[in-house]
């Protein structure tokens, strides 16, 4: 089978032969690219003169598997999109599912959820900002910023078993309640991760190797940030004040106290900073969510026939039996409007939305996911050209390229 | 500041015979093919609708309710200030369904739009640049359509076997 061509045929017809063109090519397989995407760079000595980037390693048709799975069983799909944040991926697609259904979960779950999201940003953007220090040779960096990302994956083991699939929520709640011991290690990482925060920033900020290597690198303008629909940190540092917790909140955003981040540059260094400070507006959320935690159920009651029973009551009484065939036989389950609803939310990466299209059966008739990095990845071209060759790696970490939330 | 009733006014009185629906406060517009690339322009310049969101497509094949066409495609549409959000629908059917692309109006259209050609098979005139985008160029169907079948071997059988005497 032939190579997918990497520059369109057309655009290979107009160029002049210009013999001192290097075409380099850059992945699928490169440490630098994280995960498996591919760059065809065409430089000028070490200028990047263009960049034609070739995605589809990793599709592996998670929208067609909406189409098959159930709304709870494809949460777990959802997991595999963004690997780094996948509780922002379970929220994300259980609100749209909720939304569609007409379904408002009770306070103590919306306040769970918001504390998983936002310690799921947390761990994203530690990921996204470590790398970042990788790739431009900062190692020790890498490490300081995955040491908090264990407590995180721990809290997340003591919340619902899975350290890094997740799968945490389901219509209309959560798999679990949190349990005294999960609020307990929560309080004790928020008390340690300011500290590591500061040994990232301290080794890193001032560094003169860093800062010249990411700043003026990369320059996004607030209108190309608009036009080409960039969202989260990439629009926010280019001076877009978008964010939707704000902007459009949802569950229960509105009660907390805390800021939004933005910058002006529009260059690496810009989108590292906003990272920075979005991890402590998250800690502020997190602190304020747990305090006020609300008690109470933490499922919609079984009368909304969507969430399924405890495992306890499904193995001791026939209620509990009953209730759990209603939702999990396929010709019960749930039941959807002939409707169509779009629910974003704001993703670590970006604007994180689903499309989804019920058809009154209990699986989705069309599961759209807008992933955010895939129009990030579009603007890559845009941002490398005229920079160096060693220039690639440092925007394309500042733009926490996600290959499985790309491809799909 | 302008809200979504303000911006479905304005349309309103440049595109008179529109429907509009609403349902959980998302509203929708409905917009004839020939209509499509001047109410998005429109929407562009004139409503400040300044965000593309996302393009995508439904396969409505089997839906249970009647729809105007066989595929739905979905224009999201936002600002980036007054958080007004409006959804534009267009129904394509025939054999061979093309749109005129947005490309011109967002950049954001590129490679959102070279994905719905991938996967539904709708071309879009005048985009610049329209390869297949997470399938390999010589797949030759677009398994997102519903009636692209789900067992069985599909392309991957038909695929040419290269050996290492040929390579």
């Amino acid at each position: 089978m032939p190579l997918t061509p990497a520059f369109s045929p057309g655009d290979l017809a107009h160029d002049e032969p210009q013999p001192y063109l290097w075409t380099l090519n850059f992945g699928p397989q490169h440490p630098a690219t994280h995960t498996t995407l591919r760059l065809v760079l065409k430089l000028e000595g070490e200028t990047v003169v263009d960049a034609m980037p070739d995605i589809g390693y990793l599709h592996s048709g998670f929208e067609k598997l909406g189409e098959s799975l159930d709304y709870n069983q494809y949460v777990t799909v959802t997991d595999r999109m963004n690997y780094v944040s996948p509780m922002a991926n379970n929220v994300g697609w259980h609100l749209a599912v909720e939304k569609l259904m007409g379904i408002e979960v009770p306070p103590r779950c919306q306040y769970l959820r918001v504390i998983v999201y936002e310690l799921a940003r947390i761990s994203d953007h530690l990921l996204a900002n470590g790398a970042m220090g990788l790739d431009t040779g900062a190692f020790t960096h890498f490490i300081y910023a995955f040491n908090p990302r264990e407590p995180i994956n721990d809290i997340f083991e003591a919340l619902c078993g899975a350290r890094f699939t997740n799968s945490y929520t389901r219509v209309g709640g959560l798999m679990y309640d949190a349990s005294p011991q999960a609020v307990r290690m929560i309080r004790d990482f928020l008390k340690d991760l300011p500290q590591a925060l500061t040994d990232m920033e301290r080794l890193l900020v001032r560094n003169r190797i860093f800062v010249d290597r990411t700043q003026g690198v990369g320059v996004l303008s607030k209108e190309e940030a608009i036009n080409r629909g960039c969202t989260g940190p990439i629009a926010r540092a280019s001076g877009v004040t978008r964010d939707l917790r704000k902007d459009e909140p949802y569950l229960a955003y509105p009660d907390f106290d805390f800021q939004v981040c933005c910058a002006e540059e529009g260059d690496c260094l810009a989108r590292y900073l906003v990272r920075m400070g979005e991890v402590r507006e998250s800690i502020k959320i997190i602190q304020q969510a747990i305090e006020n935690l609300p008690s109470g159920p933490v499922n919609v009651g079984p009368d909304r026939r969507a969430i399924l029973p405890e495992k306890g009551a499904v193995h001791s009484t026939i209620e509990g039996l009953i209730s759990h065939f209603e939702v999990v036989m396929t010709n019960r389950g749930f039941t959807t409007p002939c409707e169509e609803v779009y629910l974003a939310t704001e993703s670590p990466n970006g604007e994180l939305g689903f499309y989804i299209s019920g058809d009154g059966s209990p699986r989705a008739y069309r599961a759209r996911c807008r992933p955010p990095s895939f129009l990030h990845f579009a603007v890559f071209p845009h941002l490398i050209r005229g920079h160096t060759l060693s220039d690639v790696v440092a925007v394309l970490s500042s733009l926490n390229i996600i290959a499985a939330e790309l491809d799909r | 500041m302008m809200d979504e009733s303000r911006v479905i006014g304005s349309l309103r009185a440049e595109f008179p015979d529109l429907t509009t629906d609403e349902f959980r406060e998302q509203t929708r517009i409905v917009v004839p093919l020939e209509k499509l690339y001047a109410v998005l322009e429109f929407l562009k310049e004139q409503a400040a609708l300044d965000y593309l969101i996302d393009v995508t497509c439904v396969d409505y094949l089997h839906y249970p309710t009647e729809k105007p066409d066989r595929f739905g495609l979905v224009y999201l549409l936002a600002n980036s200030e007054t958080n007004v959000r409006l959804t534009v629908r267009c129904y394509v059917g025939g054999p061979e369904p093309t749109v005129p692309s947005a490309v011109s109006l967002w950049e954001a259209a590129n490679w959102l739009e070279r994905e719905v050609w991938d996967l539904f098979g709708i071309r879009f005139t005048d985009h610049p640049d329209l390869r297949r985008i997470v399938l390999p160029e010589p797949f030759s169907a677009h398994p997102l359509r519903k009636d692209y079948p789900l067992q069985g071997r599909g392309e991957r059988h038909n695929f040419p076997v290269v050996t290492r005497k040929e390579e």
